[in-house]
């Protein structure tokens, strides 16, 4: 017992070393799976309210630059509307349209990691929910991984985590959107079989298998394709829309039947 | 002059922290190299000290940073063990002198500090780009993202270090 106890006060501080070690080596392992590390993550307060505070002050040094953006995005959806049927949109009930979106603002961004995260400053007071999607004016961001009272995760597009589902526009050949971490412009969808002919410049779009994003939503042009002999699927570089270096408002895109939806799939998984 | 000190470190664990999530983050030079700077921490703490409350007060610091950047225990597993191996590097820097009681960081000579910075730097981003990037699979990717950070990190350091250090003359 002595000898323990002398054991343990003379390597007390490579143990107290080991010990830290091993805390933050599961903490790692753990923040790989995707429930875990809700409040260590940049959407809590204290994180939240600085990032906030410096957005605060640095925003207004792009302001015009935002102003064009928006004003141009303004620009396409009044085409839109003016070209369709209805004069305007004040006599539709919003509640009859699946999705409803809200906007926010990037706080923090990240692209030089392997697993990137963005943070927005709209949480769970603004009805910001985990799982719904994120995009911009030009095409999709990501969806939120984590909130908090004001705050969001935002699991971001260049991270190895990242899986959504996308489709080349105007067919029905759809894949899975994934990032290499090697660029932070370029992206991969992958699953894609090898009888679609595919041509440079191609759009990819967001596909209809995922709830959380609205069918036909860009993503990025084809860049380059392989095609390995032995294989039966085509691994797609895909150029993104969006300046991922350079992004401030977005839209959280909430879909009202993404409940219903959840729950026939859990059904579904339960009656196999 | 104990109090002195506890306000000095204090002081200097928010501004670092500060200065790294709030510029050094966001610094992104060639698209991937953001050095960090809050390093230096490990750098200045005073040596004569308990070291069990070094390693803790590291852990804490990298903790910290991880928090603000998403990157859940990357940097305080890096920054601990640095805390953990500093006594030896300093040894193998500094030589006999670094046992001696009346040993000063400042007694030492440029090439003595901008070593065992490197010596820090390098076996920080190291022991944090293998946590990040977590597979052998891409072994050059992992030495191109060390070195560079590294490289830019030990710049950034030195150009700190010399414009808050006191004149000695």
């Amino acid at each position: 017992m002595q000898q323990i106890i002398n054991f343990i006060l003379r390597n007390k501080t490579t143990l107290l070393y080991l010990f830290l070690l091993t805390l933050g080596i599961s903490m790692s392992v753990q923040s790989h799976s995707y429930h875990r590390a809700r409040f260590f993550n940049s959407a809590n307060w204290l994180s939240g309210s600085l990032y906030g505070v410096q957005s605060d002050i640095s925003s207004y040094f792009n302001l015009r630059e935002e102003n064009e953006n928006l004003v141009e995005e303004n620009t396409r959806l009044r085409n839109l509307l003016f070209n369709l049927e209805i004069d305007s949109l004040e006599g539709v009930a919003k509640d009859s349209f699946p999705f409803e979106v809200i906007p926010a603002k990037i706080i923090k961004n990240s692209y030089a990691l392997r697993n990137n995260y963005i943070t927005i400053n709209k949480g769970d007071v603004n009805g910001v929910e985990q799982d719904m999607g994120v995009i911009t004016s030009k095409g999709i961001l990501g969806i939120v991984e984590h909130t908090s009272d004001g705050f969001a995760a935002v699991q971001s597009l260049l991270n190895t985590k990242s899986n959504i589902n996308a489709k080349i526009k105007n067919t029905n050949n759809f894949g899975s959107l994934k990032w290499n971490t090697d660029r932070f412009d370029v992206v991969q969808l992958e699953d894609i079989p090898r009888i679609v002919e595919l041509y440079i410049g191609d759009t990819i779009v967001t596909g209809a298998m995922s709830s959380i994003f609205p069918e036909n939503i860009p993503i990025g042009t084809i860049k380059k394709f392989d095609l390995l002999a032995s294989e039966n699927f085509y691994t797609i570089d895909v150029a993104l829309f969006n300046d991922m270096t350079n992004i401030k408002n977005v839209y959280i895109i909430k879909n009202r039947d993404s409940d219903e939806i959840q729950i026939l799939e859990e059904k579904i998984e339960n009656d196999q | 002059m104990t109090n002195n000190l506890y306000l000095k470190n204090g002081l200097r664990f928010v501004l670092l922290i500060l200065a790294q999530v709030l510029v050094f983050n966001r610094l992104n030079f060639l698209g991937f190299i953001n050095p960090m700077i809050y390093l230096l921490f490990l750098y200045w703490y005073p040596i004569k000290q308990r070291r069990s409350i070094f390693i803790i007060i590291s852990f804490i610091l990298g903790f910290i940073i991880d928090i603000f950047s998403d990157t859940l225990a990357f940097h305080s597993v890096a920054c601990a063990t640095m805390a953990y191996f500093r006594p030896a590097i300093m040894r193998f820097v500094f030589g006999v002198n670094y046992e001696f009681q009346s040993f000063k960081l400042s007694n030492t000579t440029r090439a003595q500090q901008i070593a065992f910075l490197a010596f820090l730097i390098i076996g920080h981003h190291a022991i944090f780009f293998m946590l990040e990037i977590f597979s052998f699979s891409h072994l050059l990717l992992l030495l191109k993202k060390t070195i560079s950070t590294s490289a830019g990190t030990l710049i950034l350091g030195i150009l700190i270090i010399s414009l808050f250090s006191a004149e000695k003359e």
